[in-house]
């Protein structure tokens, strides 16, 4: 469960959130939708504790990442915007580490890999060197190493970005199996087609602000438009970076 | 295992597998050096050996107003050549090392018995010319002096009465000591070693990191910042470090190659030494990697922070340098200035002399502590979020 109230944050003159407030509940996805650059990574960072907010409150489950970093921290699963691997590591290594960095036994991390090969599909190449990996090889080994210590929480930027047909609809039914088992998901995406396919609510981003918020029917009422595409264009005004 | 040791553990083994960081950190250096310094060595023993033993060929202008200078000379092996139209160009030119000319009023001064003046034209600047130069003096003066002595000698009077002063030469550099002469480059070579180590760990650990983008997920772990870049600067110094001790392995097998036999320098390097000259420069170690860890944190990627280590490669040689061209004797003070105070240390312990304790704790300790401060400044950089997301 995350509150968010009247976040703010600026880099020295450009003013990247300013003022977004919106609420996140477990056993379902809420997604910030926004054109590039409307201030969803910034959110996010601020969420998981790498930025400091300039003003506005944060609670994950009743914890104040501000203050709370390191305890956040443990139940948080992120994948953020940049998904690097280390490329002289296999796949295994790559989430053991991430594993033992959150403070894991060995033999926690190894069963807890097991299941993660098995729901993410990632056998042919978990003791490949990470070297060469396909995209859609790469985010699932990011989401492994994400999800290693089992998060209540989970935070997904833009994880569609750069996957094919197949791998994205892998991701979308991996995001609905962790809503099924009551996780909280928050995923940023600049395209329509997947909040319109996966997400429970809608918090729509347009320059640092909410232009709306709500389940897809209450947008698609208020805006009064037949689909969620034009609702979209409605409801921020332009359809600038959002035809993906 | 803290988050240090779990960092650590991460980054030495990631290395250990990339070819370009073992060769460029572990092998380079203690291949390389030796050669280098062996082959140089070689080079210049063989060089000094031939000019020496080189029948010396020297042009005399002038030689008919003194045949019998020129006798003697021919007499002690000296190989008389036709003089060039212009000496001074031919030496200028390189085209001989060395002219002795013979002035017209050679034979009038002679006579008179005022000092008859030759002239040796050289160019002492020039490598080449400064042994047959050498040579050709001391030729000239051993006639000089044979000849003063024979006239003060039908003069009746003792040639010794010209010699009021005996100088005698009483040397007390042993063959150890007297190795120092050559191995002044150790302590240099083992500075840049100490720098050049971690060098490659130092960047991919950081700026790679941030390149590659897995700098962001990593900082997402509950571990503390200072954790995760102490733990890498920890593995940068391990790298650093087990450079230095191949390099001074590569030496101690390398050495008994030298030519030196000729020269009478003992030129060896005991283990004993090897760990006395590591336990100095261990602190040196922590210092390049806080530095190299500190300036490839500020750096955007691999490229960047490589061009700043051109730069960094000089701290180690201006001290080395300062000491090469004006030795020093070692004192207390000293000891305090980083990497300065090893470059003396290390020449003390190569000369075989005991190097006190308090110089050893002093040199550690304030090297360790400005390495220390270093590594503090660097840990705080990892929580600018400007210099570690600069895109943000």
């Amino acid at each position: 469960m995350i509150t968010v109230r009247d976040l703010h944050k600026s880099f020295g003159k450009v003013r990247a959130v300013r003022g977004i407030s919106f609420e996140a509940r477990d056993g379902e996805i809420t997604g910030l939708l926004g054109p590039n650059g409307a201030g969803k990574t910034t959110t996010l960072r601020m969420l998981y504790s790498l930025l400091p907010p300039d003003r506005g409150e944060i609670r994950i489950d009743g914890l104040d990442p501000t203050r709370d970093a390191m305890r956040i921290k443990r139940t948080l699963g992120v994948v953020p915007d940049s998904r690097g691997l280390y490329t002289r590591l296999t796949a295994r290594e790559n989430i053991r580490y991430f594993g033992r960095l959150h403070g894991m036994a060995d033999e926690v991390i190894g069963a807890r890999i097991r299941e993660l090969v098995a729901t993410l599909d990632m056998a042919d190449f978990i003791d490949r060197r990470a070297e060469g990996f396909s995209q859609g090889q790469r985010v699932k080994v990011a989401i492994a190493r994400a999800m290693v210590h089992e998060p209540q929480t989970v935070l997904l930027d833009e994880p569609s970005n750069g996957l094919d047909v197949m791998s994205t609809r892998a991701l979308r039914g991996y995001i609905r199996q962790l809503k099924a088992s009551g996780h909280s998901v928050v995923l940023s995406t600049h395209i329509m087609q997947e909040v319109a396919a996966l997400c429970d609510r809608i918090v729509i981003i347009a320059e640092g602000r909410i232009a709306a918020d709500g389940t897809p029917a209450e947008l698609l009422a208020r805006s009064r438009c037949e689909s969620i595409e034009d609702a979209f264009v409605a409801l921020i005004g332009t359809d600038e970076g959002l035809l993906a | 295992m803290s988050g240090l040791g779990i960092v650590f553990r991460k980054e030495v083994r990631e290395n250990l597998r990339d070819r370009k960081a073992v060769f460029n950190s572990l092998l380079l250096g203690p291949i390389l050096f030796p050669i280098l310094f062996i082959g140089l060595a070689w080079f210049s023993a063989s060089k000094q050996m031939e000019r020496a033993e080189q029948v010396l060929e020297v042009p005399v202008v002038g030689a008919e107003h003194a045949a019998s200078l020129v006798a003697f000379l021919e007499q002690q092996g000296m190989v008389v050549q036709p003089a060039p139209a212009d000496p001074e160009r031919a030496v200028r030119q390189q085209e001989v090392p060395v002219v002795i000319r013979i002035p017209d009023r050679f034979g009038e001064q002679w006579a008179a018995g005022e000092p008859a003046v030759v002239e040796v034209i050289a160019d002492p600047s020039r490598r080449a010319s400064e042994i047959p130069m050498r040579r050709v003096k001391g030729l000239l003066n051993a006639y000089s002096r044979q000849i003063g002595f024979l006239r003060l000698q039908l003069r009746g009077v003792s040639p010794s009465l010209a010699v009021p002063v005996m100088v005698k030469d009483v040397d007390l550099s042993t063959p150890r000591s007297r190795a120092l002469l050559l191995m002044i480059f150790l302590p240099y070579l083992l500075m840049i070693t100490a720098f050049t180590g971690g060098m490659h760990l130092a960047i991919d650990s950081t700026a790679g990191e941030k390149e590659r983008g897995s700098l962001e997920p990593l900082l997402i772990n509950p571990v503390p910042r200072w954790q995760i870049m102490s733990g890498k600067m920890a593995a940068t110094t391990l790298f650093a470090f087990a450079s230095l001790t191949l390099t001074l392995l590569a030496f101690r097998f390398a050495l008994p190659f030298m030519p030196t036999g000729a020269l009478g320098i003992d030129l060896s390097l005991r283990m004993q030494t090897i760990g006395r000259i590591l336990l100095a420069i261990a602190p040196v170690a922590l210092l390049a990697a806080a530095l190299l860890t500190l300036l490839a944190t500020y750096a955007r990627s691999f490229r960047e922070a490589q061009s700043y280590m051109g730069l960094v490669i000089l701290i180690p040689m201006i001290p080395s340098i300062l000491f090469m061209a004006n030795p020093v004797k070692p004192e207390t003070a000293m000891m305090a200035i980083p990497i300065f105070a090893q470059n003396l240390l290390i020449g003390e312990i190569v000369r075989g002399e005991s190097v006190p304790w308090h110089w050893l704790g002093l040199s550690s300790g304030g090297t360790l502590l400005v390495g220390l401060a270093l590594a503090a400044f660097a840990a705080t950089l990892f929580n600018r979020s400007r210099v570690m997301f600069p895109g943000s």
